[in-house]
């Protein structure tokens, strides 16, 4: 069977090469098993040569290691200057972003791409600033080391006993045009620093001692190849893939891995992530919300958020599921997805636990079916979920515990009437009065009262009704295992009870969130103003994540943001705040608390992208520390999506709107226009007309007569050009210069322009100069021709009889010069400008025309792209010259 | 005795239809005026008139319907009278059959001269065989010989040249739009290619011409196509 590409794969490759020349810089990365292997230096190096084919380059920052040699590799090189932060009292450095940004060059050098900023930086981390740097199409050459690759982060720990914190995302090591591996033995690179290369001399036995041991880099060394080498293994699968000469077509492997609320998951997101790695597997990262949630801890709960982060980071798509079976669900989930692999970490819990309830990974395995499953293990045992049940019920439900009292104290009237006044009743149901007390209570009421009520239950039963009566004190033994029951009852009762309370709480909430977006939807699609639109996003927000929110639109004339519905929701922003908005608006991308980027910002901002762009942000502000997981944002990030696309339909609304106006205006200057030019030219034609027919007449003798029909002819025809270049001029002047463009032929025009000057010009002599090679242009003839006709009938007025005009034209690589010159009066200084000014006129006490000639040629070259101007000639006269741009792709004439 | 021509005039302004009449001999022309289209239509049935002059902002019809329903039935020369910058409707107006166009304000010699060169037109095509040369100003035309000479120097022209010059002599003094040229002589599948015609109207020129930037035979009309000036 042919072997056929994958169009997916080929069209991410296409993509991948098309958006490269277009915005994005290009990221090369130097990688190193440790410091001092010498990154820095390779990275000055390469900038020195880029220096040397004159690229734009600059250093954005260099680490101050002090190393003499590296500080002599950066000489020559333009250095941005750093941005001083105080921080806790210490004046921090830190790379100047918007100070790059400024600058702009073609090519920046960042040292320490997993550098953590300091507080109060726009970003978090300065990989984050490369990202922004590259996105705006600035090339970056950038330092890294191994360890501080996200996926391998633990694997790093394993060796070297070290947590590094500060990483960087695999994601922006996979865009990574270039990875370059700057790579020395072990044992050198002990020596270098030995030989105080690498730190300054008083940290070196420290850093010999701790971190810089054979064995630590070795194994630091073949991370660091191993990775590279993985990378090229998967450019050369891309490119055979997209050649089609791969081993036969296989369904892409993907990997599902579950994000568990406890210490274990980060390590295995980091193993799936691994796995899916080297299997060039898709990852997909799901955590499963169940009632159970509602009962763990806060620093639980986030522990999940903080693994579908990292996963996220890793390049996984995140999930989360919520239902009440997580294996079911997870299942199910994987099966629609066609996962291939589940990936899920060892149980942490008791072995006794797992007897009873049965474990999560046995029953996912049982009911896997054909998808396998892998169990990572993990070193932390104490990291179940700590269930925090006072804290989950901290507000003491004083209704409930009145209720046990009161409910106790009537089973034990009741059961001293049965017991004491009706008699042979038996004890043991006695305790069945109490019982119902404690179920109703329990089905009603917290575990707290529920336990009240069957402790009081117990403690009456014995005080009252058993023997020895009175005292609390009982012989028989067997009443324990009353007691007990009762109090299990209690217990499962209200246990039962509150899950199934929760579970309500849960489904209502998501009910509430489906419900709402409906609602939005609905009202969003039936909404025209914009106005509108805001408010009822404000307040489905308000409703929904109950807090306060408002909508920012870009404003389409001026690109500033503003608060959209004023009238209803005041959503003020303080001015740092409007900067974060600005800049979400900006970038596409959402920032703000719970966000990585500025997260230090009062609200979260959400862009509104809609398909022309970003038309505005959704601004947020939380209330208290309501936790911001991942479900709720991406919740919020649905609702910024309604919003986009309303505000966009009401810009398309708008824009269709005001071409339909347009038309409609255009329509009606076009027939107006037409009918004064009808109106004013009829006459004009019928008077010259009937002057040049008297002129001609046999019967017209009298001198006097004779110069009476010429002056009418002579003025009529004048008064004629004079509204001809008025009606132009309006035309021209309404902006929208319908231009007619075709291919014409610049020696046509000007022949034809002459002939019609030819009476105007008879007392004047026209030479053209024209060369063979004059190319066609895309112009409006008749317009261009005008304004040849425009300067000729300017030469005729203005320059003396018997004078010479030249028209000759030259052809640029760009456009093609046309010059007119006469060899009339010179300007005066000044007037070279000026004599394109509406009515100016050089001469005031001439009284011949509106001065509106020149100005109508500088419209109708400047509606082509083109420039007039006019300068004074050496030998006298003046000069015209018109640019007209050269069209770049002359069409094809085929030879016969 | 030449019978008298019989001239309609459809115009709405009464000062042209008088413009009009007083610059013909009333001996020689018969000048019949039309106040709207639909009257100007019945008129043409009615009299059967040697030209057609037709103003171009009419009332009631728009100028160019008013040609293409003449066209349906008579072949009368129709000339259109319009203003400057309506290059369009002139086109439109050409390419639905009017035979040629006069630019508002005009001269009594270029009306007459008009009117001349389409009465001329239309003898011919009417006679048994049309002549098949063209003198005019030093150039030379047989189209049976298919030669070309200028000032009595004869003129090697490749086919397109000549098909294009053919098509120009036929309708010497007539305007000929880009249309026209393009679909007679490339094919109607040609007819917006208008560089084509840039091309080969300055080659034509440049071995016609005694100085192409300033053509004495073949004239552009700007926006609307190319005349071969006859004497």
């Amino acid at each position: 069977m042919q072997e056929r590409p994958n169009p997916d794969a080929i069209l991410a490759q296409m993509k991948e090469e098309e958006e490269r020349p277009g915005g994005r810089g290009r990221l090369k990365i130097y990688l190193g098993m440790a410091a001092g292997v010498g990154k820095t230096y390779a990275m000055l190096n390469d900038g020195q040569e880029a220096k040397k084919r004159c690229v734009d380059v600059v250093i954005g920052y260099l680490e101050p290691h002090g190393r003499a040699e590296t500080e002599a590799m950066a000489d020559g090189l333009e250095r941005l200057p750093l941005k001083a932060f105080d921080y806790k009292g210490v004046t921090l450095s830190e790379f100047d972003l918007d100070a790059a940004l400024e600058r702009k060059p073609k090519l920046i050098l960042v040292d320490e791409l997993a550098h953590t900023n300091v507080p109060g930086s726009r970003h978090k981390k300065r990989w984050q600033a490369v990202a922004e740097l590259l996105q705006e199409g600035i090339d970056v050459y950038t330092t890294v080391n191994i360890q501080h690759v996200e996926s391998l982060n633990d694997v790093v720990a394993q060796i070297t006993g070290v947590v590094v914190s500060e990483t960087v995302p695999d994601s922006l090591l996979n865009e990574a045009d270039e990875i370059e591996v700057v790579d020395i033995p072990p044992q050198e690179l002990i020596q270098r620093l030995h030989e105080g290369k690498v730190y300054v001399a008083d940290k070196v036995n420290q850093a010999l001692s701790s971190f810089f041991k054979k064995s630590n880099l070795s194994a630091l060394r073949e991370l660091a190849l191993r990775h590279t080498a993985e990378r090229v293994d998967r450019q050369v699968r891309t490119y055979r893939a997209a050649e089609g000469s791969s081993e036969p077509w296989h369904t892409k492997d993907r990997i599902l891995v579950c994000v568990a609320p406890n210490k274990m998951g980060p390590r295995v997101v980091r193993a799936a992530a691994r796995m899916a790695g080297a299997l060039h597997a898709e990852l997909i990262a799901v955590s499963v919300e169940s009632p159970r949630q509602a009962g763990l801890s806060e620093e639980d709960r986030m522990r999940s958020i903080e693994g579908l982060r990292l996963a996220e980071h890793l390049g996984a798509e995140t999930v989360t599921l919520s239902g009440q079976d997580i294996v079911a669900e997870v299942v199910h989930f994987a099966q629609s997805r066609n996962v291939t692999t589940i990936v899920v970490g060892k149980p942490v819990r008791k072995r006794w636990r797992e007897i009873v309830f049965g474990s999560v990974v046995d029953t996912l395995v049982r009911s896997s079916g054909d998808i396998d499953v892998h169990v990572i293990t993990g070193q932390d045992t104490a990291g179940t979920p700590q269930k925090i049940l006072v804290k989950r019920e901290e507000e003491h439900d004083w209704k409930g515990y009145g209720m046990a009292v009161g409910l106790t104290t009537l089973a034990t009237l009741l059961n001293t009437l049965l017991f004491d006044v009706i008699k042979h009743v038996e004890r043991i149901n006695l305790v069945m009065v109490y019982l119902l007390g404690v179920t109703y209570v329990s089905s009603r009421h917290s575990r707290l009262s529920a336990g009240l009520a069957a402790i009081l239950g117990v403690l009456c039963f014995d005080f009252f009704f058993v023997e020895p009566r009175h005292s609390l004190t009982f012989y028989d033994g067997q009443y324990l295992l009353t007691f007990g029951v009762m109090l299990l009852v209690a217990i499962l009762t209200s246990t039962l009870t509150a899950r199934l309370r929760e579970q309500t709480v849960s489904a209502s909430l998501r009910e509430r969130r489906t419900s709402a977006l409906y609602n939005l939807s609905k009202k969003l699609s039936a909404t025209r103003s914009r106005t509108e639109i805001g408010k009822f996003t404000v307040e489905k927000v308000r409703e929904v994540f109950g807090c306060d929110a408002g909508v920012l639109i870009k404003s389409r004339a001026t690109g500033k943001l503003f608060s959209g519905p004023e009238s209803e929701c005041k959503f003020e922003l303080r001015p740092n705040e409007h900067a974060v908005a600005l800049w979400v608006l900006d970038h596409g991308k959402m920032a703000g608390k719970g966000t990585d980027t500025l997260p230090g910002s009062e609200g979260t901002y959400v862009p509104l992208n809609a398909e022309n762009g970003c038309v505005g942000v959704l601004a947020v502000r939380w209330e208290g520390n309501a936790v911001r997981d991942p479900s709720q944002i991406n919740f919020l990030e649905t609702f910024a999506n309604q919003l986009a696309v309303a505000i966009e339909r009401t810009n398309l609304a708008k824009d269709s709107h005001e071409a339909l106006l347009q038309v409609e205006r255009e329509r009606l200057r076009n027939s107006l226009l037409s009918s004064v030019s009808h109106d004013l030219r009829t006459p004009l034609a019928v008077i010259s007309g009937s002057a040049e027919q008297l002129r001609g007449s046999s019967s017209l003798t009298a001198t006097r007569d004779i110069a009476l029909a010429n002056a009418i002819a002579i003025e009529s025809e004048r008064l004629g050009r004079q509204v001809r270049n008025l009606l132009d001029m309006t035309r021209l002047e309404s902006g929208a210069v319908d231009l007619t463009r075709g291919w014409q032929s610049l020696e046509e025009l000007i022949g034809s322009s002459v002939l019609r000057t030819e009476k105007m010009l008879h007392d004047h002599e026209v030479i053209t100069q024209l060369p063979a090679n004059l190319p066609l242009v895309l112009v409006d003839g008749v317009l261009l021709e005008q304004a040849f006709v425009n300067l000729l009938e300017n030469a005729s007025r203005h320059t003396p009889p018997k004078t010479k005009i030249f028209i000759s034209a030259k052809v640029l690589p760009q456009s093609v010069v046309v010059e007119i010159a006469n060899s009339g009066p010179s300007l005066q200084a000044g007037d070279e400008e000026r004599i394109f000014d509406k009515f100016y006129r050089p001469n005031a006490n001439q009284t011949q025309g509106f001065g509106l000639g020149l100005t109508i040629c500088r419209a109708i070259l400047e509606a082509h792209g083109g420039s007039i101007r006019a300068m004074n000639r050496t030998e006298g006269g003046v000069t015209f010259m018109m640019v007209i741009p050269k069209s770049q792709d002359a069409p094809e004439v085929p030879l016969d | 005795m030449i019978d008298r021509q019989k001239i309609v005039v459809i115009d709405d302004e009464l000062q042209m239809r008088r413009f009009l009449k007083a610059c013909f001999d009333p001996a020689e022309v018969e000048l019949l005026e039309a106040e709207t289209a639909s009257e100007g239509m019945r008129l043409v049935a009615k009299e059967n008139p040697d030209v057609v002059l037709l103003d171009l902002g009419l009332p009631d019809v728009d100028g160019i319907d008013v040609t293409k329903q003449l066209r349906e039935w008579t072949r009368v020369p129709i000339i259109v009278l319009s203003a400057r910058g309506r290059e369009k409707d002139k086109i439109e107006a050409l390419d639905a059959g009017a035979d040629d166009y006069l630019t508002k304000p005009f001269g009594v010699g270029e009306l007459q001269a008009r009117i001349r060169v389409t009465l001329r037109h239309m003898n011919q095509t009417k006679g048994p065989n049309a002549d098949p040369t063209f003198e005019s100003g030093g150039l030379k035309v047989d189209l049976s010989m298919r030669r070309v000479a200028v000032d009595g120097k004869e003129v090697h022209l490749t086919p397109i040249e000549f098909k294009l010059l053919t098509m120009l002599v036929r309708h010497s003094g007539m305007v000929l739009t880009h249309k026209q040229l393009l679909s007679e002589v490339w094919g109607p599948a040609y007819a917006d290619e208008t560089h084509y015609l840039r091309v080969y109207m300055g080659q034509l020129r440049h071995k016609l011409e005694a100085d192409p930037a300033r053509p004495r035979h073949i004239t552009t009309e700007p926006g609307v196509g190319y005349r071969l000036l006859a004497d």
